[in-house]
């Protein structure tokens, strides 16, 4: 028993206890959607908290662990969201599984975003200062904008496309798959809670395993004193595009399973004000904290629409719930009295192992 | 114990800062598996000649030669690699990693995965990352800070930064090591055993030192070739007897240093 609770608490603590919340976490809730005990506002945003919860858990990637801004990671999550309505779409016909369509839709959004997030950092990762803050947010809005104004449409005879005004005629059983400001529309809700989970336990445990290695640890110690990593022969460059990109593919990976979570999805929902409710999510959550991370994007998502009844109050509270949590992560008496708990309950641990 | 090879030389070696020369006309010549100071008042420009030598500055004149080859154009990155670590004045180190992953951070050009391998934790991924933690604390171990290997490597005391310094540039399996300053904060039973450490560092990893100090028993003690530098050019050069006995030295740095 001693050597279970060393072996499962030990190296990877962080990780495990990510793991552990959300597995705890998944299923309380299962009971109780079981037992009918929850409300159908809370169950209709399980499948958006969890997609929120694995954006921010890579957007803290770059900004806690590489040490990077990135105010546009809604924009990886919209062309994952769309590049997902499309796969997802084009293989109805197809793939009747909507398990399998879902996962396939997830991995090609992913590697689509990743892609974009690749492209992004050519130019930028060479540079040193604030250059990826300034062009993440101009390519969330570009990536808005040009969503905004795609019309792509999908009969028997193939794709048919426009750009700014609607050309697009389809034929019988054909299919608007991006109707410009409208979005996507009358897509099959595949997304489940459960896939959601699964691939959110899959994004901790890549995102702790890319920090136990030697790419996280190159990465960290870029972030920490750019000079020293370079003058022991790391390639800080790429280190750091390794980090982004791979954010980018897991946002992408958030983006499909939001996407396919709505039957409608407008373009304008992946704004700049979404990559920097993501930001503050990570921020409350305490930078390079996976753990914080969780907790601070699955309470500042459900907030608003529980606090729904106190109608104008709403924000009011909301705000100070922000105030309060900032306070909380970032006061050094209140964390030091968390640790102390935190380090007595583990010395009594070491104790009873003896 | 040195062999005729010239594992270092500098021509001409200078830099200016706008219209400031802080170096200028610095000629070296280091001999593999040779301890050589570099030595001179405040503001000499001992710690310029180390960025240059690693290329954090760029030279504005002259040539460097590493094992006779030009590393003039090299960047930071292939400076390292190619076989010349440094420590700096003051200390860089990771600081919110722990003190083994410092140390293992120097060692990640001879860890051989991939990006999968390390996600999916294949065997490969195991194997390496088990060579790589046996190898950082055989270095540790060698710097007495094993028992330290999982603090956060802001939390050491001054000394040990210091020696976790050294630890990390000896992981990049350097053949010239430049120290900046290491003995600097250490009391003397610390500076005394860092003359053992860096004498058995030499020998057990056959490489050439270069190092900067201002304690003049540390480098009387250890170096066998040493070269004065004023105002950014060099003032004399020749065996710690030489220097000590060097009138233009005693009257511009030694004289006025000693008290
Ligand atoms: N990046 C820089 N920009 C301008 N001046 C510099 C720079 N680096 C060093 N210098 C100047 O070069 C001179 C030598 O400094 P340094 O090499 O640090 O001396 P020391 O011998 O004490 O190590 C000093 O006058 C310093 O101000
Ligand atoms: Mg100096």
């Amino acid at each position: 028993m001693a050597k279970l609770k060393t072996a499962f608490l030990g190296k990877n603590r962080n990780c495990h206890l990510c793991l552990g919340l959300v597995i705890i976490a998944y299923i309380v809730i299962e009971v109780l959607m079981y037992t009918g005990s929850l409300k159908s506002l809370f169950i209709n945003l399980l499948v958006p908290v969890t997609s929120y919860i694995i954006v921010a858990l890579a957007l803290n990637l770059v900004v806690g662990i590489s040490g990077e801004l990135s105010l546009g990671h809604a924009g990886f999550m919209s062309i994952g969201a769309f590049t997902g309505v499309i796969v997802s779409n084009v293989m109805a016909t197809m793939i009747s599984n909507d398990i399998l369509r879902l996962v396939i839709s997830i991995i090609v959004g992913a590697i689509v975003a990743a892609f974009f997030g690749f492209l992004i950092s050519i130019p930028v990762l060479k540079l040193q200062g604030d250059y990826l803050a300034i062009v993440t947010l101009a390519f969330g809005q570009i990536i808005k904008s040009l969503i905004n104004n795609t019309f792509l449409g999908f009969d028997s005879n193939g794709f048919h496309f426009s750009f700014i005004t609607n050309t697009v005629t389809l034929g019988t059983g054909g299919k608007m798959l991006i109707n410009g400001p409208i979005g996507a529309t009358a897509t099959d809700r595949i997304s489940t809670f459960t896939v959601g989970v699964i691939l959110l336990i899959i994004t901790i445990l890549i995102i702790f395993h890319f920090i136990n290695s030697k790419y996280g640890r190159s990465v960290m110690a870029t972030r920490d004193d750019r000079i020293a990593a370079q003058s022991v022969g790391i390639n800080v460059v790429k280190t750091k595009t390794i980090a982004f990109v791979l954010s980018a593919g897991i946002a992408g990976a958030a983006g499909v399973l939001y996407g396919l979570n709505f039957s409608t999805l407008v373009p304008a929902r992946f704004d700049f004000n979404q990559s920097i409710l993501i930001l503050v999510y990570v921020v409350l959550g305490g930078l390079g904290n996976m753990f914080g991370t969780i907790i601070s994007t699955f309470i500042l998502v459900l907030l608003p629409e529980l606090l729904r009844f106190l109608a104008d109050y709403r924000m009011l509270i909301y705000a100070i719930v922000l105030i309060v949590i900032m306070i909380v992560t970032n006061n050094p008496t209140i964390n030091q009295f968390i640790k102390k708990i935190f380090r007595r309950k583990k010395a009594e641990g070491e104790l009873n192992n003896d | 114990m040195t062999n005729g090879r010239l594992i270092l030389k500098t021509e001409n070696l200078g830099i200016e800062f706008g219209g400031l020369t802080a170096v200028k006309d610095f000629d070296i010549e280091m001999k593999a598996n040779q301890i050589y100071g570099l030595i001179g008042p405040n503001g000499a420009g001992k710690t310029t000649i180390f960025n240059l030598l690693t290329k954090v500055y760029e030279p504005t004149h002259g040539s460097i030669y590493l094992n006779g080859k030009d590393i003039t154009k090299e960047s930071i990155v292939s400076v390292n690699q190619l076989g010349i670590a440094r420590t700096f004045q003051n200390i860089r180190l990771f600081k919110d990693l722990t003190v083994l992953d410092n140390v293992k951070v120097g060692m990640h050009h001879s860890v051989r995965y991939n990006l999968l391998d390390s996600i999916l934790k294949l065997p490969k991924y195991r194997n390496e990352e088990k060579a790589v933690r046996e190898k950082a604390m055989s270095l540790l171990r060698l710097f007495d800070l094993e028992q330290f290997a999982d603090v956060k490597a802001s939390n050491l005391p001054y000394g040990k930064q210091r020696k976790l310094e050294i630890a990390r540039a000896l992981g990049t399996n350097p053949k010239l090591l430049l120290l900046d300053e290491p003995a600097a904060g250490m009391n003397p039973a610390e500076t005394a055993e860092l003359m053992e450490t860096i004498k058995t560092v030499r020998e057990k990893f056959s490489l050439a030192i270069l190092l900067i100090e201002h304690d003049m028993k540390f480098v009387m003690g250890i170096c066998e070739r040493i070269t004065v530098l004023n105002f950014g050019q060099v003032l004399a050069t020749g065996t710690p007897d030489e220097i000590r006995n060097n009138p233009e030295v005693i009257a511009a740095y030694l004289g006025s240093d000693e008290e």
